[in-house]
């Protein structure tokens, strides 16, 4: 079942991530120019275009991996500006998954998913690593506990990752590319997951190329082409009835094979 | 699943070589590999023969145990030896415990050193000295068998042992007077104390510079910089000249123990190779994994100590390791300034007119003293290497 709460940049009852005019330059390359949104708690967000479009450098604005230069970024209610307290409060309530998973190489599996609750949730080591045993529990490699990242395939690796990220029991949980870097096989296994973290109600913003993913998961679809929205729209008229000749193109050429 | 089991089956082939085998492949394959091969074994043969002739028949090894004491504490006064004893004790107690906590590198470190201790035991120096050497012996394998297993006692050893570090010094130098004055440290004493200092407080003071050098922020990244190029730009016993020299002369009123002023030379100097190093390290760490831990929520500082030292430090331990042993060696050079450590007791003992002659013996035993200590730290960082070397690819 699938719920459509929003209309395209319509009104939201209860925004979870409001983004206004958000502007963003490396050097002189102006990649984000101008980005107006807002997600609702709950949502699930595709975020797609051609590589160089802005869009993950978007979603690393929002956990500011990378900082704004203009506009302005509220994230649960927390605005995000120089000030470190809230950048570290928001990061907390922020889940992120990376492409190249980023797991730690000198630490377990385990000792991956614990050390936020422990160093930063304050958590005692044994409570901490009963979340993480249930929480590889549920990405189904509760046997790959006591294994370092580099002795685990990547589909495993990238499930260590997400649930690190869990472990945080974030609001909002950021995926920028989580299947790029993965054998065709280990796609699945990843999807699959972040399939019963959506069922789960997680509010969701995922930069993806899985179509298929986005067509069956996603509330709504955003279209990114040179540092703007330009589409944004349900899957269902994001695919079946596009408004931009650019939106046409990209979904033409990504469905071809 | 047939195919799978068949090909479990096959074992990769197995390659032996006989020794004749080996040595026919490898230098005696071709007329020019011969004649080289044969070359070598002759030149081998006459220099082991010049040296071992040497060292059974010509050498007058008696200058060594005549000046055992000398080598090993320089002009320490012998009413107060039982200060250096009581340092070895400390020590002794900490390694046993820490052998019966940690078992494993630790463990094999214990047992050499209860052994050194056992054969200082039974040679034929004095009874009193013996007798400090059986409780050497007592002392290390008591704390052993003390501390096996009391896994919970590990951050009080790790406590105790940076605690021991002003303790040692205190007993060492005793109070006013009736204690020893630095003036009078020597021998090997003098080169561990300042290659230990050296090491214990160049190794943070590297990665805190070595932090700075990264920072965002412009003076403090100018400042470290600026810093490091500066000492790496000089020799270090300018360095030493300047603080035997230049501190009393420009800062008159300032009294600072000669050997202090030594100390703090060679830490500063090495700090700035220490830095270096670990900063190429740290530029090893993909940015990925400072994103990793930020996007959990870890602070600069958590981030660091948990996520990227950890591993840069890992990656570095080989030019770590080297810089330590640098810096060990490099002590040596306070014999110039007219400190008598290790070397500076060698050079006293042959300008000794009662062992005229001697450099050869005197030389190679400072040599081999020096080398001992070298290797076993070098020892160390290959074990050390490959304990962590779990789960790093």
């Amino acid at each position: 079942m699938k719920t459509h709460l929003t209309e395209p940049q319509g009104k939201i009852k209860d925004p979870i991530i409001v983004c206004e005019d958000v502007h963003k330059w490396f050097d002189d390359f102006h990649v984000l120019k101008g980005i107006t949104t807002s997600f609702e708690k709950g949502e699930k967000a595709v975020i797609c275009g051609p590589s160089g479009s802005g869009k993950s450098t978007f979603i690393r604005t929002l956990n500011r991996l990378e900082e704004h230069q203009r506009g302005k970024i509220i994230v649960d209610g927390v605005e995000l500006s120089d000030d470190l307290r809230n950048i570290n409060l928001i990061r907390q309530e922020v889940g992120m998954v990376f492409q190249q998973f980023n797991l730690f190489p000198h630490l377990s599996n385990l000792e991956n998913i614990t050390l936020g609750p422990i160093r930063v949730r304050k958590m005692t080591k044994s409570e901490a690593e009963e979340i993480a045993l249930s929480l590889l529990e549920r990405v189904d490699i509760a046997d790959q506990a006591y294994k370092f990242p580099a002795e685990i395939s990547g589909g495993q690796q990238q499930r260590v990752a997400i649930a690190r990220a869990l472990a945080m029991e974030p609001k909002i949980m950021l995926f920028d590319e989580p299947t790029s870097a993965l054998d065709p096989e280990m796609i699945t296994e990843v999807l699959d997951v972040m399939r019963e973290l959506a069922r789960s109600g997680m509010t969701m913003l995922v930069v993806t190329h899985e179509m298929g993913f986005a067509r069956e998961v996603a509330d709504r679809i955003l279209f990114f082409d040179e540092g703007a929205i330009v589409e944004d729209a349900a899957p269902a008229d994001f695919f079946d009835n596009p408004q931009h000749e650019r939106t046409k193109l990209f979904i033409s050429q990504t469905l071809q094979h | 699943m047939e195919d799978r089991e068949l090909t479990q089956e096959i074992k990769p082939p197995v390659h032996t070589k006989s020794p004749a085998r080996w040595l026919k492949d490898n230098l005696f394959n071709t007329w020019y590999n011969v004649l080289l091969s044969c070359l070598v074994l002759v030149v081998l043969f006459f220099a082991f023969k010049t040296l071992l002739t040497w060292a059974f028949t010509e050498a007058t090894w008696g200058v060594i145990p005549a000046n055992l004491q000398l080598f090993g504490v320089g002009a320490y006064p012998r009413e107060q030896i039982w200060r250096v004893w009581s340092v070895i004790y400390i020590f002794c107690l900490l390694v046993g415990l820490s052998a019966g906590i940690w078992g494993a590198l630790t463990l094999r470190f214990a047992l050499v050193l209860g052994g050194v201790w056992f054969i200082g035991a039974l040679s034929p120096f004095e009874l009193s000295t013996r007798g400090w050497f059986l409780g050497a012996v007592a002392i290390t394998a008591g704390s052993l068998l003390l501390g096996r297993g009391r896994t919970n006692l590990r951050p009080w050893i790790l406590g105790a042992w940076l605690l021991s570090f002003p303790l040692i010094m205190t007993v060492l130098r005793g109070f006013g007077e009736n204690g020893v004055l630095t003036s009078n440290w020597g021998g090997l004493l003098l080169t561990l104390i300042l290659a230990v200092v050296g090491i214990v407080v160049s190794f943070p003071l590297g990665v805190f510079l070595a932090l700075c050098r990264q920072s965002d922020l412009p003076a403090i990244r100018w400042i470290s910089t600026a810093y490091i190029e500066a000492v790496r730009g000089v020799p270090l016993i300018t360095i030493l000249f300047m603080g035997n020299i230049l501190v009393p002369i420009f800062m008159p009123g300032l009294d600072i123990n000669q050997v202090l002023r030594m100390m703090l030379g060679i830490t500063f100097f090495s700090a700035a190779y220490m830095a270096e190093n670990v900063r190429g390290g740290l530029q090893g760490i993909p940015r990925g994994q400072h994103e990793a831990a930020q996007a959990i929520g870890l602070n600069y500082v958590q981030t660091m100590l948990f996520i990227v030292l950890p591993q840069a430090l890992r990656s570095v331990i080989p030019a770590i390791v080297g810089q330590f042993i640098a810096l060990f060696k490099d002590t040596s050079l306070v014999a110039i300034i007219g400190l008598i450590d290790l070397l500076g007791v060698a050079r006293s003992v042959i300008a000794n007119p009662d062992w005229f002659g001697l450099q050869a013996e005197v030389y190679l035993f400072a040599a081999i003293i020096y080398f001992i200590f070298s290797y076993s730290m070098s020892y160390g960082s290959q074990e050390i290497e490959t304990a962590l070397g779990v789960g790093n690819t």
